[in-house]
């Protein structure tokens, strides 16, 4: 993947990873609540791309993204989306697919609930956008670093790995870091996720009209697998599918299984 | 030298095992806990404490606002307040303040100051916190990155509605008012002095310095921690070309005076022990939602406390390292007026919140320490600041002619 840099309209500045070839049809991946990690390659995305020409965009107050002041509520949000995906020269007849997990299945499902008909297909994994109250979400934004290990992956290797600041035996200046990043992330991410990640996303939903596909990870301890039936509810015409061997970090902990699903249903 | 009589008003029955059985002090300490039939007395006798320390001399009573907190049963310290504003006559009722993001609209806070303010006849300190996280955020649920900016409008629209003799319409981010007319205003002009609560975020200094708010660091830490603290907030006032009156900065200290050092330990000992061991029992994880403090703010905290290792230890509160420490000022007369000197001193404060009440303190205990304070340390202390005695910039300027509240039922008791 190659990096480069966008300036929206509003005034944020945004780091996308662009992969794949030239001429593949588009997908632009929306990154989950810690963002866009290290991996080694290859990753969901480097999976995506030996097929699609994928785009994934940080969002402001992620890494190296800026502007994160000018985002303040879901609104802000969706329409930040739609001035990327306008940066990146990615509307009709370009229509990309739409893949996002975690918060950013929120923002692609708020984005898609706006204009339906500009998104080719949408993926879900693992979203945030819904809340039900005999399932809560557990208080993420009361997590102490570590705790973000051990809820948001299945392999606490990988969670070391991936997320070295926030593990037990990190040294004081990777948690530094990790705490600093995690106050802008998580900083941003409140706007639309604090105190209950919840910002009536469901009444809008009758507007999805776009085929989707929503994925669930079977050992989710972030937002269980039970919202799965959740979003079945609300968009009957959506596939759902549950994989194993992974936490909310899904992309990260199977990347193989979750982009052949992904491609599988992009066809 | 100015002296505010304060308490938090803690639960005083939290269980032995509190620590060891419950996460936190603070956010999710079940209400189980709290028995309203023991909660009379406790309000009773907590509200009686403040009105005597009107009656020993003190120059302020002080309360605050906390949110399901098991050290501070203050939700609305303006309840408080107005009990105080009726039952006491002289001194300043110092309300620590309001959480002004946490009302809506805020120009409730308006309102509620400026009846207080005329109930009291000019008496009402008006603090204006930004709150902690564990109240504003966790338990009020405001969103942390966006807190800041709601309290600065919040501000701005209070101090604009004291100002305002027509009204006017307010269309802020967070509050859309079309017609802004505080009925009643403060009698204090142009506003009661204003004090500014705060915990050690670089921005809340330039704040009071810019706007001449007393800063007031409400710590549990006592003064040889807040040192380096202070400091910093002394050389932000000093760059930003204000004079270095020591009535721009206030400081809250644990003290527990008796006739001798060792009968200070015998009396207080438990006491003060039941507040930091169990009362200061917050969960870490509440201390800090990410985007409540700036990164600069950030960069400047111990992470120590984050560490899974951390989290199994704690080291149990002694009377010898609290007192060692300065977080608490105990002994004798002659030792409490020598260390308070100290911290008047090296802090450079003209305002001092004495915490004569703590944790789980009896009612005559408080009342020996309280009175021994304003009898045997107080008298010493009021000329530490020679030069600026006659600054009363943040101060109250009471009405000379008040009316005193009939005194009907108490004659009947």
């Amino acid at each position: 993947m190659i990096e480069r840099w966008l300036h929206t309209g509003r005034g944020a500045r945004v780091r996308v990873l662009e992969g794949g070839p030239a001429d593949g049809p588009p997908l632009v991946f929306l990154h989950g609540l810690v963002g866009l990690l290290d991996d080694t390659p290859p990753g969901f995305l480097d999976h995506l791309a030996e097929r699609y020409r994928v785009y994934a965009p940080e969002l402001p107050g992620y890494g190296d993204s800026h502007g994160e002041q000018l985002l303040e509520d879901m609104l802000d949000f969706s329409l930040h989306g739609w001035d990327v995906l306008d940066g990146l020269g990615l509307n009709s007849p370009r229509r990309p697919a739409l893949v996002g997990h975690s918060i950013g299945g929120m923002i692609a499902a708020e984005m898609t609930c706006l204009a339906p008909g500009a998104i080719a297909k949408l993926v879900l994994v693992d979203p945030f956008g819904l809340w039900l109250d005999e399932h809560p979400i557990p208080d993420f934004f009361a997590f102490l670093p570590f705790e973000f290990g051990d809820y948001l992956f299945d392999d606490a290797r990988r969670a070391t790995e991936l997320l070295a600041g926030a593990t037990q035996l990190a040294d004081p200046e990777s948690l530094r870091q990790f705490f600093i990043a995690n106050a802008r992330r998580l900083g941003t991410a409140g706007k639309i996720l604090f105190p209950i990640p919840n910002r009536r996303l469901s009444k809008r939903l009758y507007r999805l009209t776009t085929e989707t596909l929503v994925v669930w990870a079977e050992h989710d301890r972030l937002i269980p697998p039970v919202y799965a039936q959740h979003w079945q509810a609300l968009l009957p015409h959506a596939q759902v599918k549950c994989l194993p061997g992974a936490g909310h970090m899904l992309p990260y902990e199977q990347p193989r299984a979750l982009a052949a699903e992904v491609l599988a249903f992009l066809g | 030298m100015k002296f505010t009589w304060f308490n938090l008003m803690p639960w005083p029955y939290l269980p032995d095992d509190f620590r060891q059985t419950y996460r936190s002090v603070w956010v999710d300490i079940p209400n189980r806990l709290y028995d309203p039939v023991r909660g009379h007395a406790v309000y009773h006798e907590y509200m009686d404490q403040l009105e005597y320390a009107d009656a020993l001399g003190y120059d302020g009573i002080g309360v605050n606002e906390h949110h399901q907190n098991g050290y501070g049963l203050m939700p609305s310290p303006n309840i408080i307040a107005a009990t105080l504003a009726r039952r006491t006559s002289r001194s300043a009722i110092c309300v620590i303040g309001n959480s002004i993001a946490l009302y809506n609209p805020p120009i409730r806070v308006a309102e509620e100051f400026a009846m207080l303010d005329v109930i009291s006849g000019g008496r009402l300190v008006a603090g204006f916190p930004v709150g902690t996280p564990m109240d504003t955020n966790f338990c009020y649920g405001q969103i942390p990155a966006l807190t800041r900016d709601k309290y600065a409008e919040a501000h701005e629209l209070i101090m604009r509605a004291w100002a305002a003799e027509e009204p006017f319409a307010f269309d802020g981010k967070y509050t859309q008012l079309r017609w802004v007319n505080c009925w009643p205003k403060p009698i204090q002009k142009p506003h009661p002095p204003i004090y500014i609560p705060g915990g050690g975020s670089v921005e809340t200094y330039d704040f009071c310095v810019d706007h001449d708010y007393n800063y007031s660091y409400l710590s549990f830490n006592g003064y040889l921690a807040a040192k380096t603290l202070m400091d910093s907030y002394w050389e932000r006032v000093a760059a930003r070309g204000k004079d270095e009156s020591p009535h721009r900065a206030a400081f809250a200290q644990i003290i527990a005076v008796a006739d001798t050092d060792a009968d200070a330990e015998r009396l207080y000992s438990e006491h003060i022990l039941y507040f930091y061991n169990r009362c200061l029992h917050i969960a870490p994880a509440f201390l800090d939602p990410p985007g409540y403090r700036t990164v600069d703010t950030i960069k400047a905290t111990s992470l120590t406390r984050l560490q899974r290792q951390t989290q199994r230890e704690f080291r149990e509160a002694t009377w010898k390292g609290l007192v060692d420490g300065g977080m608490v000022i105990a002994g004798s007369p002659q030792t409490v007026r020598q260390r308070m000197e100290e911290l008047i001193k090296t802090l450079h404060v003209g305002h001092v919140f004495c915490l004569l009440h703590t944790g789980n303190q009896t009612d005559e205990k408080t009342r020996h320490n309280s009175r021994l304070f304003a009898t045997e340390v107080m008298p010493h202390l009021r000329q530490m600041w020679p030069e600026w005695a006659n600054d009363d910039r943040w101060w109250i300027h009471p009405l000379a002619d008040r009316v005193t509240p009939e005194a009907s039922l108490a004659g009947q008791r």
